[in-house]
């Protein structure tokens, strides 16, 4: 019983407690197929507890869940060909080689995908001889992703896919879940690094003390709690009241050297704070404008405690809206 | 079945590649069936110690086998996430079981084809004169097996990898010297004799020696002790069990 509307996993007011812990509390949210939906939070949000009740590790204290119609428990058996599950970590015997391995998963399939295609496609096709335990952190993910791949499955779980992957890895598994969304796949990602998630995802599903935060597409979200703004890295200590009122806006101080501008960045208002900063002779080190990300989102709405903010990857001027 | 016999066939390869599993499966019972059927260190209550010795070390590597190898791997297995990442596969619990167990005795026959030549080369001469009395020494390895394997996946269910890794060679220590495998029990203390007699090692020896030499001494009491200690034992495991 699959859901008109194209969802390929319903949660309906799911609970779920450890003894007296509540990890997931009143947790509804679909997933389509043909889109990732991205499960953020704090690691200890819930999200992987959420994930583990569609996978059919555990079971619900309370609520519905189903994946392609089906109850991960009681359907473990016509569930298990049709999902693709990526561990965050581990599953795989040390001692195995890579092409062991998706071998020995190939057997468990009825129409398993090719091997040395699957080789090819995840970038192993030069350590297929070598061991699980010599693999680097980067192989162990794409070896982790490729066991996920062999069903060819309906619906594929990818828990901190790019977590401990290089650059060129991250941006091989990228293209591998685009892939799977343009075969209308169901991908489920979770995730606390935020600017993968935004790189991902189309629709978003935040988790903060197992609630439900917020739930949308990037731009729902953006247009629903971002706001218009200029962030700018000064180094040196100056006066904010005398800036705030020099640009008739306040001037949040935000973290040592970072501060805030809760408005349009208009270019007369760029061309101000520039002239400004150069009248009292500071550096300007970073200049941002744009509206927030999802990482600023999300600390506005769940005040995580050990969310991964995204690495600095410029130092010049850029334009956030253009992701 | 592609499943399974994909499974037993990675199962044998990975113990095949692992050092220490040659060691505890092959290396100790053939070391020690060399070692102390040639030199006069240990007690014995036999005429030759070999037909002491030869029944005590097939059932020493049913307890290699089924007990500390299946134990400590499986256990390490359930602390690296493989059992838990089986369980989201069509592979199964029964297939997952069936394919260790199935390795498991294909181990055991090859331990056997190894250590009997090894014995009856060293001077051990079973009495064994009907299909009859080959059948009765398939069973009594057979209740050992499956005693074993449920000693070895009750720890591995239960307890963290490094302390399972621990009770393994400490319980395999325990049997080996206090089981009636080494040390035949009536030389043990005597205070220590009552303990020694419950243990399924010891019970296991009586058996097969007895099978071997057509004797019937003990007989219904040391199965009712080896087939209580093969029903309790994996119960507790199932009930006990967890894959993560």
């Amino acid at each position: 019983m699959e859901n008109e509307n194209n969802d390929a996993i319903f949660v309906n007011s799911l609970v779920v407690c450890y003894k007296k812990t509540v990890a997931v509390n009143n947790l509804s949210f679909t997933a389509a197929k043909g889109e990732v939906t991205a499960l953020l939070g704090a690691n200890g949000a819930g999200k992987t507890t959420t994930v583990e009740t569609l996978e059919g590790y555990k079971m619900p204290t309370s609520g519905e869940v189903k994946v392609l119609g089906l109850n991960p428990i009681s359907d473990k058996a016509k569930l298990a060909p049709l999902i693709g599950i990526m561990l965050q970590q581990g599953g795989i015997y040390p001692g195995i080689t890579v092409k062991e391995a998706l071998r020995l998963f190939g057997s468990f399939y009825q129409n398993p995908k090719n091997i040395d295609q699957l080789l090819d496609t995840v970038g192993l096709r030069k350590v297929e001889k070598v061991s699980y335990r010599h693999l680097s952190g980067g192989e162990k993910q794409r070896l982790s992703l490729g066991l996920a791949l062999i069903p060819d499955p309906q619906v594929i779980f990818l828990d901190e896919p790019t977590a401990g992957v290089d650059p060129q890895g991250r941006t091989q598994i990228r293209e591998i879940i685009k892939g799977l969304k343009e075969k209308n796949r169901c991908v489920v990602v979770t995730t606390h690094e935020l600017d993968e998630a935004e790189r991902m995802a189309d629709t978003i599903v935040l988790i903060d003390n197992g609630k439900l935060v917020a739930n949308g597409t990037l731009k729902e979200l953006k247009s629903l709690y971002s706001k218009r703004q200029i962030s700018f890295v000064v180094s040196q200590p100056f006066d904010t009241n005398a800036l705030g009122s020099q640009l008739k806006t306040a001037v949040e101080h935000r973290s040592p050297n970072e501060y805030l501008l809760s408005c349009e960045p208009t270019p007369f208002l760029i061309s101000e704070l520039t002239g400004w900063m150069a009248k009292h002779n500071l550096l300007l080190e970073r200049l941002d404008t744009g509206s927030a990300s999802l990482e600023e989102i999300f600390l506005q709405l769940a005040e995580p405690s050990d969310v991964k903010p995204p690495p600095p990857t410029s130092t010049n001027t850029k334009n956030r809206t253009d992701r | 079945m592609k499943a399974l016999v994909a499974q037993v066939r990675i199962e044998l390869t990975l113990m095949m590649r692992r050092g220490e599993s040659l060691l505890i499966n092959l290396l100790i019972p053939v070391g020690f069936l060399l070692f102390f059927s040639t030199t006069k260190v240990l007690p014995s209550t036999a005429k030759h110690p070999i037909d002491f010795l030869a029944p005590a070390i097939l059932i020493l590597a049913v307890i290699s086998t089924s007990m500390v190898s299946l134990g400590i791997a499986t256990g390490f297995e359930r602390s690296y996430g493989v059992l838990k990442r089986f369980q989201a596969t069509p592979l199964g619990v029964f297939r997952l079981l069936s394919a260790k167990i199935i390795t498991t005795l294909t181990i055991e026959l090859l331990q056997l084809i190894i250590l009997i030549p090894i014995a009856l080369g060293l001077g051990w001469h079973p009495e064994l004169s009907s299909w009859q009395g080959f059948g009765d020494v398939a069973v009594v390895l057979i209740l050992g097996t499956i005693v074993f394997t449920g000693i070895g996946l009750l720890m591995a269910g239960t307890l963290k990898a490094e302390i399972n890794l621990a009770a393994c060679n400490g319980l395999y220590f325990v049997f080996l010297l206090l089981g009636g495998i080494m040390i035949p029990v009536q030389k043990l203390p005597d205070a220590i004799q009552p303990f020694s007699k419950l243990l399924p090692s010891y019970q296991l020896v009586q058996l097969l020696v007895t099978v071997l030499t057509k004797s019937r001494i003990a007989w219904e009491t040391q199965w009712i002790v080896l087939i209580l200690w093969a029903i309790i034992i994996p119960i507790v495991a199932v009930r006990t069990w967890s894959w993560e």
